[in-house]
């Protein structure tokens, strides 16, 4: 299975990602350049974490108006899988891929740390491999990151099983603890915490494996 | 050539002495025009000339089989083997970070990161050593607060977006810091040894090629500030601090080592302090060369800027490169899919002059090594260094030494600094070992399976009793961390914070703090591979205790860290190194001193340097072995802290100890004789066959037990208490201070 990770200048977590696919899952995963207006022959593809244009104006609202963004786009709506971290989530929701928005953390400041999260839902190709009601540790390493939606959207996103991973210790005020959520067709998945930092027992913990093996099941079983 | 008039008032306004003008008007043969008046005053300040300081920067030992490149360069390079270097260096952002703290720190980041990549090498990692006013100081502790807080934002705010791991660091308070920050960045960088590039011109007929942000008005004069004392004007001067953009520099890093990769780069250098000026000229001396520029060329972000500003300014986020020529295009291609500004402003001579021209007209024209490193050098007088502490030891102690504990754990000085580095991204690129909190930082090269361990130190308190002494234990204490986390130290860098060196008592404490250094340096095999020295350290006549920091940095093999923390119960607790001694005297610095007795006096703990040797190599052995099971050098608090912050970690695992001491009990829990880390093991009797074998002494205190800390010497209990009351207090007092 093929890994496209994009690369928007700002992103600082595309060689973790990248190096996470590649050594620790074992697949083969290649950088797309913001300016490709297509996305080769990949079978899923990353938007990373970082600061896309510097974040200067919003979070991903530059990001969104890259030529691979197009790309990204037409592969969501073919199916394909696409799974935005950090960054990624951000300019996933800019997009109008998933929906929501992102705001400053509640505490105002930049927050790292490791933080539990459980599996709300196995019904996705990131999560298939968890068991529900699994707790993951992940990294969060971000200063605008609350998830917020209007109620009618949060009621949709539970009644429709797209809450994909809440916190269990919300760092950033997210509303109804959501850490990761799921678009319609269940093929889009943005995340705040950073799945691809925690893939070696070196790094702490393989808890971030788990997201992408679901990616690799996924793939093999679609074959 | 225009010359403007040059009054006495002007060359005074340059910082300039009298002789120091005679000396620029014999380079030239002419009086200097108002342009070259400024190259020289800047290139000619403390901050880039280090003209008092380099008769005795001499003095460090700066050379090894490991060193590819000593002081001199952009930054240090040490090789590290599998065919890796790494290059690092620590650099002083004190003016600045005081006038604006925010920005001040994120372009201290900024900076130096730019050192670091300019050599080619991508940065891995940073750490900070930052010194402020108490932010409990009832007339002072507000600004305090507000500086703190900037800095730690602007830290942040620059090494988060630009994508590199603020790893580690150190942070202490005292009064003398009050109007004097302390800003310290150390950065480190990996890159394949074959693939160093370095600050020097060559070739005449060369283009020199201006990258990157445009030219404003911003930090003009930048490098003459920080080389002066700071009045209540000082605030006007907010202008001269510059505003920095990590995604430019982000970008900048980028496009700078994928358009190294072209092989069309020539030299390379950052405009960093003195700017344009400082890149040209520096560039140009050390290849022998000339350099001709024409500022028409020069990118700018605002209109009418004069050839004295433009020279001068010190906007962030710009590089000088020289490329071969007719290979420009390949240059120019890299920074244009990048979207950053790359033109040719001039061209290398064979002349040796610094050649600046304005649509043609010629505005300066100065011999580069005359400029960059014929500056004048003084070896100012030096006296006793200044010291207003007493020898004597006041009369002290018989309070209760668990109530002693809990309040030096919550402490500024000791307090948990969570509250810092929880703001900083310390995971990005997935390297981090060991993080932020430990004894040392640990961070693995993914190339070669070797990971490089880091430490800052610099006790501002044991600096001030003996500045000689206390630059010898700021190395041991470095070099003490990284043996403990298993490392061998191999090379360190430093940063020299004192006042104002014209006045001899100040003079005395420089030059007797590098004395130290040199000799432990030496001493412990670290040769000094670079650094930085800020004087004028002084608001309104105060200066600041002398704060030389070292960074060292050391070679292990990636593998699972030691922490400091205690992991299960029933493990032996030993003690590396003994319990040590001290007496009253010796005990004036210590964290007790400034906690509880709330005073200073006497000298910095004794240091014998070869037994203290011979005790990091043992430490070493241990965590090789996998004997330890946590492992946390003795410092500041001594041996009661130590036990407590071993006993802080997730596990929620204390000490039950038991020691036979003939000390009085403040000065057996709390005294900072280094030479000791505490170890916890399932195998005590290995690990005392390997210290034996290193002629060390280890104390077996007692073992780990669940949730309490019991100390007694003899039958007396010292301290008997459940975990939790230490800890609230040593993990919520900086966030409770700074709120």
């Amino acid at each position: 299975m093929r890994f496209g990770v994009i690369v928007f200048p700002g992103s600082n977590c595309d060689h973790d990602a990248w190096y996470a696919v590649q050594n620790n899952l074992g697949q083969p995963a290649e950088f797309i350049w913001h300016r490709s207006p297509s996305l080769g022959q990949v079978d899923a593809v990353i938007l990373p974490g970082g600061f896309s244009y510097g974040d200067y104006l919003r979070c991903g609202a530059i990001a969104k108006f890259s030529p691979v963004m197009e790309a990204v786009r037409r592969f969501a709506a073919a199916g394909g899988p696409v799974l935005g971290i950090c960054n990624g989530f951000q300019i996933l929701v800019e997009t109008g891929l998933l929906p929501g928005a992102l705001m400053r953390n509640a505490g105002l400041r930049f927050v790292c740390k490791r933080v539990r999260l459980r599996v709300e839902t196995t019904r996705s190709p990131f999560t298939s491999e968890a068991e529900k009601g699994q707790v993951l540790t992940f990294p969060v390493a971000h200063g605008e990151c609350r998830y917020v939606a209007d109620e009618r959207t949060l009621d949709e996103l539970e009644a429709e099983d797209r809450v994909a991973l809440r916190y269990l210790d919300n760092p950033n005020g997210s509303l109804r603890d959501i850490a990761g959520i799921l678009n319609r067709e269940r093929n889009v998945m943005g995340l705040m915490p950073h799945p691809e930092r925690v893939t070696e027992p070196l790094m702490g913990s393989n808890d971030g494996l788990t997201i992408f093996r679901s990616m690799a099941a996924a793939f093999a079983l679609a074959r | 050539m225009s010359t403007a008039t040059i009054t006495p008032e002007l060359i005074v306004q340059h910082q300039l002495s009298e002789s120091e003008y005679r000396k620029i008007v014999s380079i030239l043969n002419r009086e200097p025009t108002y342009t070259e008046l400024g190259i020289f005053s800047v290139m000619w300040s403390e901050h880039c000339s280090y003209k008092s300081s380099r008769l005795h920067l001499k003095k460090l030992p700066t050379g090894g089989a490991r060193v590819l490149q000593g002081p001199g360069e952009n930054a240090g390079i040490v090789d590290i083997g599998g065919g890796y270097a790494i290059a690092f260096k620590i650099e002083s952002h004190n003016h600045p970070s005081f006038i604006e703290p925010f920005q001040g720190a994120a372009t201290g980041v900024g900076g130096i990161l730019r050192d670091i990549f300019t050599m080619g090498a991508r940065p891995i990692a940073v750490m900070d050593s930052l010194r402020f006013g108490r932010p409990d100081d009832p007339v002072s502790g507000a600004r305090n607060r507000r500086i703190l807080d900037g800095v730690v934002s602007g830290i942040a705010h620059y090494g988060n977006c630009f994508g590199v791991p603020t790893v580690g660091g150190e942070c202490l308070f005292e009064p003398c810091y009050d109007g004097n920050p302390l800003v310290n960045v150390f950065a480190l960088g990996i890159f394949p040894k074959d693939q160093i590039f370095y600050a020097r011109a060559s070739g005449a007929g060369n283009p020199v090629i201006y990258v990157g942000a445009k030219t404003g008005r911003d930090g003009i004069h930048g490098a003459s500030m920080a080389s002066a004392e700071f009045s209540e004007e000082s605030k006007q001067k907010r202008p001269n601090v510059q505003v920095g953009d990590p995604f430019m520099e982000k970008l900048l890093l980028e496009a700078c080592l994928e358009a190294m990769r072209t092989g069309a780069i020539v030299g390379i250098q950052d405009m960093g302090a003195a700017g344009l000026t400082c890149s040209t000229c520096e560039m140009g001396s050390r290849g022998g060369v000339g350099v001709e520029i024409d500022l028409r060329h020069v990118p700018q972000r605002e209109t009418g800027m004069s050839p004295y500003e433009i020279m001068l300014s010190e906007s962030q986020e710009r590089m000088l490169l020289v490329a071969e020529k007719g290979r420009e295009e390949e240059v120019f291609a890299v920074f244009r899919k990048w979207g950053l500004d790359a033109v040719t402003i001039g061209q290398v001579t064979g002349d040796g002059l610094l050649r600046v021209k304005d649509h043609g007209r010629v505005v300066a024209e100065i011999p580069n090594r005359e400029l960059a490193d014929e500056a004048p050098l003084y070896d100012r007088p030096h006296s006793q260094p200044l010291r207003r502490a007493p020898m004597e030891a006041p009369v002290f102690g018989g309070g209760d030494p668990g109530e002693d504990l809990a309040a030096i754990l919550a402490s500024p000085d000791v307090a948990s600094k969570r509250w810092i580095w929880q703001q900083y991204d310390y995971m990005v690129r997935t390297n981090t070992v060991a993080g932020p909190g430990g004894d040392a930082a640990i961070v693995r090269i993914k190339e070669t399976g070797a990971s490089i361990a880091m430490s800052l130190d610099g006790n501002p308190r044991f600096c001030y009793l003996s500045p000689r002494e206390g630059a010898r234990l700021n190395v041991a204490e470095c070099c003490r961390n990284l043996s403990t986390v298993g490392a061998l130290p191999v090379a360190a860098t430093n940063c020299l914070n004192f006042g104002n060196p014209e006045r001899p008592e100040i003079m005395a404490q420089l030059v007797e703090s590098i004395e130290g250094m040199a000799e432990a340096c030496r001493f412990f095999e670290t040769p000094i591979t670079g650094g930085n020295v800020s004087l004028y350290n002084e608001t309104l006549g105060e200066g600041i205790y002398p704060t030389p920091v070292v960074g060292v940095v050391g070679l292990m093999k990636t593998t699972q860290p030691v922490t400091i923390d205690f992991k299960s119960e029933g493990r032996a607790i030993l003690l590396l190194g003994g319990l040590g001694d001290c007496d009253e005297t010796r005990f004036g610095g210590t964290q007790y001193a400034k906690v509880v007795v709330k005073e200073l006096w006497g000298l910095p703990p004794a240091l014998d340097m070869e037994y203290e040797k011979c005790v990091h190599a043992a430490a070493r052995e241990i965590v090789a072995e996998g004997l330890a099971e946590s492992a946390h050098d003795l410092s500041d608090g001594g041996l009661a802290v130590a036990l407590a912050e071993s006993s802080f970690g997730p596990a929620g695992i204390g000490a039950d100890i038991t020691v036979e001491s003939r000390l009085r009990p403040e000065l057996l829990l709390f005294h900072e004789g280094p030479s000791r880390i505490l170890l916890s093991s399932a195998e005590p009797g290995r690990v005392a066959r390997i210290a034996e074998r290193h002629s060390v002494e280890l104390v077996r205190l007692g073992e780990t037990v669940r949730g309490r800390i019991e100390v007694r010497n003899r039958e007396v209990v010292l301290i008997s208490d459940e975990i939790g009351r230490f800890q609230r207090g040593w993990e919520g007092a900086l966030e409770e201070y700074v709120r």
